[in-house]
Formats: C-alpha cells, structure tokens, sequence
C-alpha cells in the first residue's frame, strides 16, 4: 500500500471551489484570532463586536456599501481581464488617473453644470482606459511583460498626482495642505440619505456587471475571451486576435477602474488629495474581488461586499481596540496565502495504490 | 568648491541610499535569473527591517539583527518558492503580492509599539584609509556602514557566480529553458529555492540595514516602495548584479536629490525616474532582437516547471 500525489486531471466543481474559498476565509480569521490573543483580546469578543459595528449598524452597513463601490468597479472590469490571462495589476494607478482627470473636469474645465457629472465620469473612464491601454502597446509592441508595466504605472500615477497635488494643483485656498481646492457643488455626487454611498458610481457599477456578464455570456468578445482562456493557440486558428481581445478587455477594465476613481474624488473627498487617502489599496485588493469570484461577474458583487467589510472591520478593530488598521493588510494577505494553497490543492489528488503498475 | 561639496554629499548618501536597494536588487536579479518573479520584495523588507530592530534592540547586538533579518526574510521566502515552485501555480504574481501585503500589515501591528524607541547599538562604521586618501573623491567613503562594503563585495563575487561557474550556468539554465536544465541533470527546483532564498535573504538584510544603521528606529512602513524599486532596478541592470551596482547607487542618488533639490525640481518628478526609466529601459531592450538576446532576459521567467507534464 503507498499514495502518491498525481494531478488531478478534473476541473474542481462549482462547490469544491465554493467550500475551499469559504475555509481559507474561515482559517485567515482563525490566524487573526491569534494576533488578538497576543494582544490579550479576547477573539471571540473581538469577533462579535466588529460584527455587531459593522453588520449590525446603520452606519456600518452604509461604509460596506460604499467601500464596496471602487472595489465593484475594479474587480468586474479585471475579472474579465484575468480571463484572457494579461496581468494587470495596474488597477490602482487607473484608479488614481480616473480620479485626476474627473478632478481637471470639476476644476478647470468649464463644461455646463448640468453636464459637469457625466464628463467627469467620461473623464474619469477615459484616464484609466488610457493607463490600461498603454502596458497593452508595450507588450504587444514590445512583448514587455504587463506584470512589470502595469506596476510601474502605478507608481508613475501616484507621482504625477503627488506633484500636481504638491505643485501647479496646490488650492490656493488650502493653507498650505497638499489638497487641489474644493470642487464645485455641480461636482459633487449625490448621496443616499445621511450616508457616504454616492449612489450614481453604484449604479454606473451595478451596470457595468451586467453589461459584463453579458459579454462573457451573449457578445462576440465573450466568446474570444474564453476561446483564448482556454488555448491562446485554438485562438490564433480561429482567426481571433489575442492583443485585440486584450485591447478591448483592457480599455473596459481600466475605464472601470477610472470611474471608481473618479467616483471616490467626486462622492467622498470632494478634491484631489494623498493618492493613500483616495484609493487606499482598493486597485490591489480588486485582484482578491476578481479571484474570489472566478469567472462569475454576478459574483463580484459579493466578494466586493465581502473585501469592504474587511476594511471597514479593520477600522472598527482600530476604534475599539486601538490595533492598527494594518491588520486589514495581514487579513487581505493571509487570505490570498490559503487562496493559493487551496488552488494547488484543487490541482492534486492523493491516489492510494496497492502495487506500481 | 561649491559644487565640490555637493557632489561629493550627493555620491556619499547615494551609497547609503543605494546599498538596500542593492542588496534586494541582487537577491532579485538571482531569483528572477533562475525563473521565479517574486513580487514580495517590499514585503521580505519590510519584515527584515522590522525583525532587524527588535532584535538589535533586544540583544544589543547589531549583527545579531542583521541575521535575524536574513532568518526572517528567508522564511517569507520560502514560502513563495513553496506556493511558485512546488505548488506551481501560474500566480506567481499574486503570491508575492500577498506577501506584501502580509509583511506590511503585520510589521505595522506588530510594531506599534516600538515606533520613536532609540536604538543605541549601530553596526560598525568601516573607516579606510585607503579609499579615503583618494584625492578629491575620498570623502565619499568616510562614515559608511560596513554593510556598504559588504554589498560592493557581494555584487562581484555574485556576478562572478552567475556567469563564470557552473553554478551560475545551473541559476541561467534554469530560468532559461528548464527542460533543457533538467535533461541536462540540473534539478530546477532545487536552483530555483536556493535563488528565491538568496532573495529572501538580501531583501531581508536590506531591511536590516535601514532599521539598524541608515535611520536607527523603527517606523510603520519605512521601506517607502523601496522594493518595488528594487523590481524596477532588477530589469534596470538587466539582471546583472555588476550593472545592478551603479543603477542602485544612481536610484539612490535620486533620494538624496529629490530631497536637496527641491527648491527648484518637484521631488516627485525625480521619484518618478526609477519606474519611468525601467519602462523605457525595457522598450529599448526589446527593440533589438540580438541586444535582447545578449543580455539574456531569462526567457522562462515567471513560468513554473512541470516535470511530470513534459
């Protein structure tokens, strides 16, 4: 009798991949009990009132929602991109391009009020598209690796706002801080009640996952992205282009993306500020929205709900417990480490075998 | 003289500035060189700068936190050369991602309490009296921290590794082609954990070296992007640890500039170049297919081997 480990030739059912995602959720929050431990808290208190904060409070539920919003936006637009299997890991400077150019339309261009909302989200769509746009050229051009570029952009999108905001943006009427001046009132979205939930980005967002599943499901691009998904070479054969398909997949991912931020400096901030304080992170934890849902777009909008719960627990634990909000990163990376384990142990089958054949 | 000064200041902080840098530029370039993209650069730092701290600061011993740094960066390493090259899954990428992430996080709540404490013990300043009596650029090496030459010699005897043994022809061979490496009787994998180590290690030191000597102390995300620096400067030297030496100290410099100059330069437009710079770098390099060819982009970078699937 002896075992050996041998891949495993199937493809892991819908509640295989369901259950595996649902305990590395389940094992990152047993490791975070332990760093409470450490800090002589007691985990299952802790557990109870971050849920009672953020799920069982009005205004709880309402940060979820809008922290939710970006995240809805990045993640739909790079699930689709991860299909075709480009890397793009530049969400968060398209996030920060989408938010400097909705910021140039709310204070400096002169569109008509009435008209200041759309092109700034136009604005906004555009920037980002442009920053997805370009690692597409490079690779196909060039065959740069998109991995590299897209991460080097967003380091060159949050000096170009670090200047701006620091330099010729500077509001004259901020004392000094590095902020650019207040929008106009005709900028500013409008929110839900007494919340922070600019309503017009979710539903440009809740569109935006309809439109995708749709793509995967109904249109032309739909079929050459899964075409490609599975054989970029039964692509080729059949005549489709991969860079084309990346190219459309990109402009749509990374306008997402530029709309969410355009929809964080319009919604909440009201002006363009410290790129941490506009996007705190939400372009890299897309990646987690877009990998927990697989190739479900319907899907995101509950692994975005999901991730903006762990932001917003992260600031409850802070209030409370006074633990830094760090501790959203340590979740947001243990969960991408047992997300990993269990894909590999997806792959793998131990055989149980009585004699070599 | 004026102009003297300057020069030399800058050239002296470029050092400093630039050793971390090197040391995680090196471990990449070994990493990436064997196969391996590791993306937790920042997060290996993070981890070793804070490790370092504690340590020196428990201990007294400043050597003692370089080698817990190299002890705690190596294990983060290992666990992305688990996920990478056992588990061999295609996301790479995500798995150094998530070592970022965790390293930041969790040196940012374990930390909290050790920000503003001093740190007495320093690692020893190396005075040479040879480099420094050499005219007009001698200054430059007065008050350098050991770790600085240690690097400088690091740099050649892994550049020497790298292309001028057999070693070094198992680390290219297997990033290059590691079907051909493995017929030949390389085992990659093995290679390819040794490499992701030596990063580990690096990254780790390099961390060491900000929290124990650059600025003695400890503060929540004090690596400042510097490993993502790193990957930029990786591709930058076209991963060759002796190119790797005067691109560190030149992205070094611009810390040290962005800083001196800003009266007249935004210090943003210089933080820029490192990542701009490496994207231009790139477009040059694969403009020419030979020029590509002869500073050997290691071809299977960022793909994991089956052995069983061929």
């Amino acid at each position: 009798m002896g075992f050996r480990i041998e891949k495993n030739p199937a493809v892991p059912s819908r509640m295989v991949v369901f259950s595996f995602s649902v305990l590395s959720l389940f094992l990152a929050s047993a490791v975070i009990g332990i760093i409470f431990l450490a800090y002589g808290i007691n985990p299952i208190r802790a557990y109870t009132d971050v849920l009672s904060k953020t799920l069982g409070s009005f205004y709880g539920l309402s940060e979820i929602i809008r922290k939710s919003i970006p995240l809805l936006l990045c993640g739909a637009g790079l699930l689709l991109v991860f299909r075709t299997s480009f890397w793009n890991i530049g969400a968060e400077g398209q996030i920060l391009m989408g938010a400097l150019a909705a910021t140039w339309a709310a204070l400096f261009s002169n569109f008509p009020d009435f008209l200041l909302i759309p092109c700034l989200f136009l604005f906004g769509f555009i920037a980002g598209a442009v920053w997805g746009f370009i690692p597409t050229v490079l690779k196909s051009r060039f065959r740069i690796s998109e991995v590299i570029t897209t991460l080097m952009m967003n380091y060159i999108a949050l000096y170009i706002v670090l200047f701006l905001i620091h330099g010729p943006w500077k509001g004259k009427t901020m004392r000094g801080f590095a902020y650019t001046d207040k929008f106009p009132a005709s900028a500013s979205l409008p929110l839900i009640g007494n919340t922070r939930i600019h309503w017009p980005t979710l539903i440009i967002a809740l569109i935006l996952v309809a439109a995708i599943y749709i793509i995967l499901t109904r249109a032309k691009l739909g079929y050459e992205i899964k075409v490609i998904s599975q054989s970029p070479k039964a692509g080729r054969y059949a005549g489709i282009s991969y860079f084309k398909t990346v190219f459309w997949v990109m402009i749509i991912s990374g306008g997402a993306a530029g709309l969410a931020g355009a929809g964080e400096v319009a919604g909440i901030h009201h002006l363009l500020r410290h790129p941490n304080q506009i996007s705190m992170g939400y372009g890299y934890t897309a990646i987690l929205v877009a990998w927990l849902a697989r190739s479900n777009p319907v899907i995101t909008i509950m692994t975005a709900l999901l991730m903006a719960f762990i932001f917003v627990a992260g600031d409850t634990i802070q209030l409370s417990f006074g633990l830094p909000s760090q501790i959203v990163n340590v979740s947001t990376g243990l969960i991408l480490f047992f997300l990993i384990l269990s894909e590999g142990m997806m792959r793998y089958r131990i055989s149980w075998k009585s004699k070599e054949g | 003289m004026e102009l003297q000064t300057f020069i030399i200041d800058t050239l002296s902080r470029a050092l400093a500035y630039g050793t971390p840098l090197l040391l995680g530029t090196l471990g990449e370039i070994y990493c990436e060189r064997s196969g391996v993209l590791n993306l937790g650069v920042e997060g290996m730092m993070i981890l070793g700068a804070f490790a370092g701290f504690v340590t020196t600061y428990a201990t007294g011993n400043p050597f003692l936190g370089v080698l817990a740094a190299a002890i705690v960066g190596g294990s983060a390493s290992m666990i992305h050369a688990f996920f990478s090259i056992t588990i061999k899954t295609n996301i790479q990428v995500v798995s150094g991602l998530a070592i970022t992430f965790f390293g930041l996080g969790l040196t940012g709540v374990l930390g909290r309490g050790w920000e503003g404490k001093p740190l007495d013990a320093s690692l020893p300043i190396i005075g040479s009296p040879f480099l420094e009596s050499i005219p007009v650029l001698g200054p430059i090496f007065s008050g350098q921290s050991v770790l600085v030459y240690i690097s400088i010699g690091l740099a050649l005897i892994l550049w020497f590794i790298l292309f001028k043994t057999s070693w070094g022809i198992s680390i290219r061979s297997a990033g290059e082609d590691p079907e051909a490496a493995d017929a030949l009787g390389v085992n990659t994998s093995l290679v390819r954990y040794l490499c992701v180590l030596t990063g580990g290690v690096l990254a780790g030191i390099g961390g060491a070296y900000l929290s124990i000597d650059y600025r003695p102390s400890w503060t929540q995300g004090m690596t400042v992007g510097m490993g993502w620096i790193v990957i930029a400067l990786t591709i930058f030297s076209f991963w060759n640890p002796l190119a790797a030496l005067i691109g560190s100290y030149l992205f070094g410099s611009l810390f040290y500039l962005s800083f001196k100059l800003q009266p007249y330069l935004a210090p943003e437009l210089l933080m820029i170049m490192p990542y701009l710079t490496t994207i231009l770098a790139l477009v040059l390099l694969n403009c020419s297919k030979t020029f590509r060819r002869r500073l050997g982009v290691p071809a299977a970078l960022g793909l994991p081997y089956n052995r069983e699937e061929k």
